[in-house]
């Protein structure tokens, strides 16, 4: 979707705000919105396609203006909701109203380092072996869908090189939509800066985005 | 009352802010009902945060680099299979799951961004910057990437090329920076004491070889 998250090449953002001795969280709250966020998700009732599009999701002015623990915590809210874990009325309360669903996994402490020291590998093998290789020249696709996709606007209808072809993974376009993980090919793709940005483009600049199967078309 | 909701009200000072506050307020609102429900166990949020606040960091990437500047081998293996190479360390799993190094060069920089969300090697570098996840980065490192790292204060010499790797997929790449002069006798101990989070995003260089004592 054409939201506020698709951020490359946007003016006006302002410098980038670095911090010297940076702290992990600037606020007790920000720690339990990383731990409440990754619980959440252990529940295994939605993935990290869903995630991404529930936060990107969020009106742009309220995400643009956010931390992004906030995003994590904003669209946490919206997953909790939307699987009937919580309800809008609860978290106006701030306590249990109703029972909910129940979820396939409840995370304890104890299950806390296997999961974290596994993560969550979304490599899948595919039928067919890849249709483009290194060194082929593609366009990417143009196109605009209202729903999840991570081919991001700047890199659409552009002229490319295949570098790498990186393995075949789950299809978020369809993921974060309940239509299965579908997966494809996925080929690191780059771009010369005067084809992403024309006049004025930084001639010593290249751009890679990573690119599945789909989003490709041989030139 | 747990200690992990209230006890800190009070001990900073941005917390008065209307807009922290607010979030406070929601964030614990949503760990109550959660935990009345029994969905959740506080103890691991603990266990999550004190992992990332502890265990997994830059460090981690540090040592990777170091590694890769003292051993041919490993550098090899690096470039071939990343995620091998750095699980031999010991660092794997969440937001580290298949891994991508990319070496700087005297003719090429790279420079690791997420425009759309926030991806990053967590397994490596830890949890993100807030700058690495704001508009800002965002938004100028693939149209301006010389004008960020100038912010950064990082020049980069006449005719070396740069190379924005945009993560929109499930690959997370850790640049590993060029190694500094004069740094032949180090142990890679001393090596890592060079390597800063930021020359394996790719907005700073490693220091150079008197820093590390």
């Amino acid at each position: 979707m054409n939201g506020a998250q698709d951020l490359g090449g946007q003016h006006g953002m302002g410098p980038v705000a670095s911090e010297k001795d940076e702290p992990y969280f600037h606020a007790e709250w920000e720690k339990r919105a990383l731990g409440l966020t990754l619980s959440c998700g252990a529940f295994g009732a939605w993935n990290i396609d869903e995630s991404r599009h529930a936060r990107e999701s969020l009106p742009p002015a309220t995400y643009l203006s956010a931390s992004y623990y906030e995003i994590w915590t904003r669209g946490l809210e919206t997953l909790l909701k939307r699987h009937g874990f919580v309800s809008a009325a609860e978290l106006a309360a701030g306590q249990m109203l109703e029972k909910g669903r129940e979820p396939k996994r409840i995370l304890t402490a104890d299950m806390v380092p296997g999961v974290l020291a596994k993560g969550g590998p979304c490599d899948r093998p595919v039928p067919d072996g890849p249709r483009f290789a290194a060194g082929d020249r593609v366009r990417t696709k143009n196109f605009n869908p209202e729903t999840h996709t991570r081919l991001p606007r700047y890199a659409r209808a552009k002229h490319g090189i295949v570098e790498v072809v990186q393995g075949s993974f789950v299809f978020p376009d369809d993921n974060a939509h309940g239509k299965g993980e579908n997966p494809q090919w996925v080929y690191t793709v780059v771009f010369d800066g005067e084809e992403i940005w024309g006049e004025g483009a930084d001639p010593e600049l290249t751009v890679s985005i990573d690119a599945w199967e789909s989003y490709l078309e041989r030139v | 009352m747990t200690p992990e909701n209230d006890m800190h009200d009070h001990d900073h000072d941005h917390d008065h802010d209307n807009h922290f506050s607010e979030m406070q307020a929601r964030v614990k609102a949503l760990e109550t009902v959660l935990t009345q429900k029994g969905l959740i166990d506080p103890a691991a949020i603990d266990a999550i945060v004190e992992t990332y606040e502890t265990k997994i960091g830059p460090r981690n990437g540090a040592r990777v680099v170091a590694k890769a500047w003292s051993e041919p081998d490993f550098a090899d293996w690096l470039r071939r299979d990343a995620t091998a190479a750095i699980a031999s360390l010991g660092y794997t799993g969440r937001q580290g799951e298949h891994m991508r190094a990319v070496f700087n060069t005297p003719e090429t920089h790279n420079l690791v961004v997420c425009t759309l969300c926030s991806c990053y090697p967590w397994s490596v570098l830890g949890l993100p910057p807030v700058w690495y996840k704001a508009p800002p980065y965002r938004s100028r490192a693939v149209i301006d990437p010389r004008g960020v790292l100038d912010e950064f204060g990082v020049a980069l010499p006449e005719g070396q090329k740069i190379r924005v790797w945009d993560s929109t997929a499930e690959l997370r790449y850790i640049v590993i920076p060029q190694r500094p002069a004069g740094t032949e006798g180090l142990d890679q101990d001393a090596l890592a004491d060079l390597v800063t989070r930021d020359s394996m995003i790719g907005t700073g260089l490693a220091k150079p070889a008197g820093e590390a004592l």
